[in-house]
């Protein structure tokens, strides 16, 4: 075990559930894919960082997941698409983090929010062999676990419930850092109290935590993400969009995401052109959902760390 | 100074804020996928003993502190102080009462023991969990009472006075727990 990080019987497991995992989508109707590693774009995201690499003087970026060429793909007239791929993020190491990690990443023209979770769930079914998910809002969690309104609240009021809550703030947090405040509650007091029996599905994220989702308005009138997560056992497995395809609106974001990098001091990254030239084409209504397998692995195994789930994965 | 940024963060670091050096005993990554990152840490402060949470960000840094860890047999007391020798250069380190605490309840002459030393000064000591010391005086064992339930007071060599068993007499050798200074059992001449 401590020449390969996986034990032979781990390993054997682990392409079982690939198996299972190639089984459930052929018999869904998708194609599977395969999209470049390293590219010269990559999608901007505020806390993750693709590793750059020099080839000829010409910067490319290893990618922090396949979301940028598999869109085009859905762009170019491919319904129903999945992939199984490394993907790759910079400075991201601990018991459920590696900087290279496999990633399970699928799309399907016609999908909402809600058909996209229900995929989601009836995949970990099939596969991992999980019992069906719970769903709860991103609100009804903060709600619960923290006894407050992510979408209400002032950041005042979050940084009261932060004090309450024991943590300590990290120096140099920003008074009026909203989502800050709303990470630190949700990572160190929400998540790990999430799917601790059957997995669970959160829904409807803050809007300003939209990402690449739609965002639309929950029926208390807030203004929410059309993006869901599932949580199982207080790990984070998927992550999934109502997919935004306005591409305005979506180089609006990335901009804004620059701006915040730049804020951070942390360079900015350059703006996928091809992707928001595809999407002014007419990307259609789909869903699309990214799965760490490397993680799904690891829990449906029961094992206590990524490095136990993948070959090699101490070295 | 060196320092440690975020991602070399890892339990066993050993750092100084405002001059008070510490341990990080525990340190979890905390990221959620679209979040930022968060590292949650226990930091043990090396001369109070006391553990103290902490939560960085990605991109913050923490000094290093230059804190050795050693072994030094304890020498001799005098005067509120005690003088214990690094085993392998020979150096001499002198620590007070308050730095020894406990731990001066049990020491004897040549025991080896774990010394902490924070930028030349020497700052905390740790004796072996288990020591074997003799009794110096108790009052006479209970003929016949062999059982381990019944317990009086007893004056170790080193001055400690602990707990043991009714059926200890003068002389004999205890192997006794440091951490919390319990009896454990009846032991041979540890120099015979």
């Amino acid at each position: 075990m401590d020449q390969t990080g996986a034990t032979p019987t781990t390993l054997s497991q682990r392409s079982s559930l690939l198996v299972a995992l190639r089984q459930f989508f052929g018999h869904h109707g998708f194609l599977e894919v395969e999209t470049p590693l390293l590219a010269k774009e990559v999608i901007p995201e505020i806390h993750i960082e693709p590793p750059c690499t020099v080839h000829d003087r010409s910067k490319q970026w290893l990618q922090a997941s396949p979301e940028l060429h598999m869109k085009r793909l859905v762009a170019a007239g491919m319904p129903a698409i999945y992939q199984v791929t490394r993907s790759f993020r910079g400075n991201e190491r601990g018991p459920l983090h590696n900087p290279e990690f496999t990633i399970v990443e699928w799309y399907r023209v016609g999908d909402d929010m809600q058909t996209g979770m229900a995929l989601l769930d009836q995949l970990c079914q099939t596969v991992a062999k999980t019992p069906p998910a719970k769903r709860t809002s991103y609100g009804e969690a903060m709600r619960t676990h923290a006894a407050i309104c992510p979408h209400s609240a002032t950041v005042d009021q979050l940084n009261k419930r932060a004090a309450e809550l024991e943590i300590t703030l990290p120096d140099g947090m920003q008074k009026d850092d909203r989502d800050g405040f709303l990470n630190l509650l949700f990572a160190l007091r929400v998540q790990p109290q999430i799917g601790c029996d059957e997995p669970e599905i959160l829904y409807h994220y803050p809007a300003s935590q939209a990402a690449l989702a739609k965002v639309t308005q929950c029926s208390e009138g807030h203004q929410v993400a059309a993006r869901f997560e599932m949580i199982w056992r207080g790990v984070e497995v998927a992550n999934g969009y109502d997919e935004l395809t306005d591409a305005a609106e979506l180089r609006r974001r990335l901009n804004d995401v620059n701006r915040q990098r730049e804020a951070a001091g942390r360079s900015s990254l350059p703006i996928p052109e091809s992707l928001l030239a595809a999407m002014d084409q007419g990307l259609p209504d789909c869903s699309g959902c990214a799965l760490g397998f490397d993680r799904l692995a690891m829990l449906a195994m029961g094992l206590p760390s990524l490095a136990e789930a993948r070959a090699f994965g101490r070295e | 100074m060196a320092t440690y940024s975020t991602n070399e963060f890892k339990k066993g670091l050993k750092i100084q804020i405002d001059g008070t050096p510490y341990q990080m005993i525990e340190m979890n990554f905390r990221k959620p996928g679209k979040g930022a990152a968060l590292y949650e840490c226990k930091l043990k402060n090396l001369i109070r003993g006391t553990v103290t949470d902490k939560t960085y960000r990605a991109g913050q840094s923490l000094e290093a502190a230059d804190v050795s860890e050693f072994t030094a047999q304890y020498l001799y007391g005098q005067n509120d102080s005690y003088v214990f020798m690094d085993n392998e250069s020979y150096e001499q380190y002198e620590l007070t009462a308050e730095q020894v605490g406990e731990a001066s309840r049990f020491l004897k002459e040549g025991l080896d023991c774990q010394l902490v030393v924070y930028n030349d000064n020497p700052i905390a000591v740790t004796p072996p969990n288990h020591v074997v010391l003799q009794v110096e005086y108790c009052e006479p064992a209970a003929k016949g009472n062999t059982a381990t339930n019944v317990q009086k007071p007893v004056k170790l060599e080193t001055g400690a006075e602990i707990l043991a068993p009714a059926f200890i007499n003068i002389g004999d050798w205890l192997r006794v727990d440091t951490r919390t200074g319990d009896y454990i059992e009846r032991s041979k001449n540890p120099g015979s």
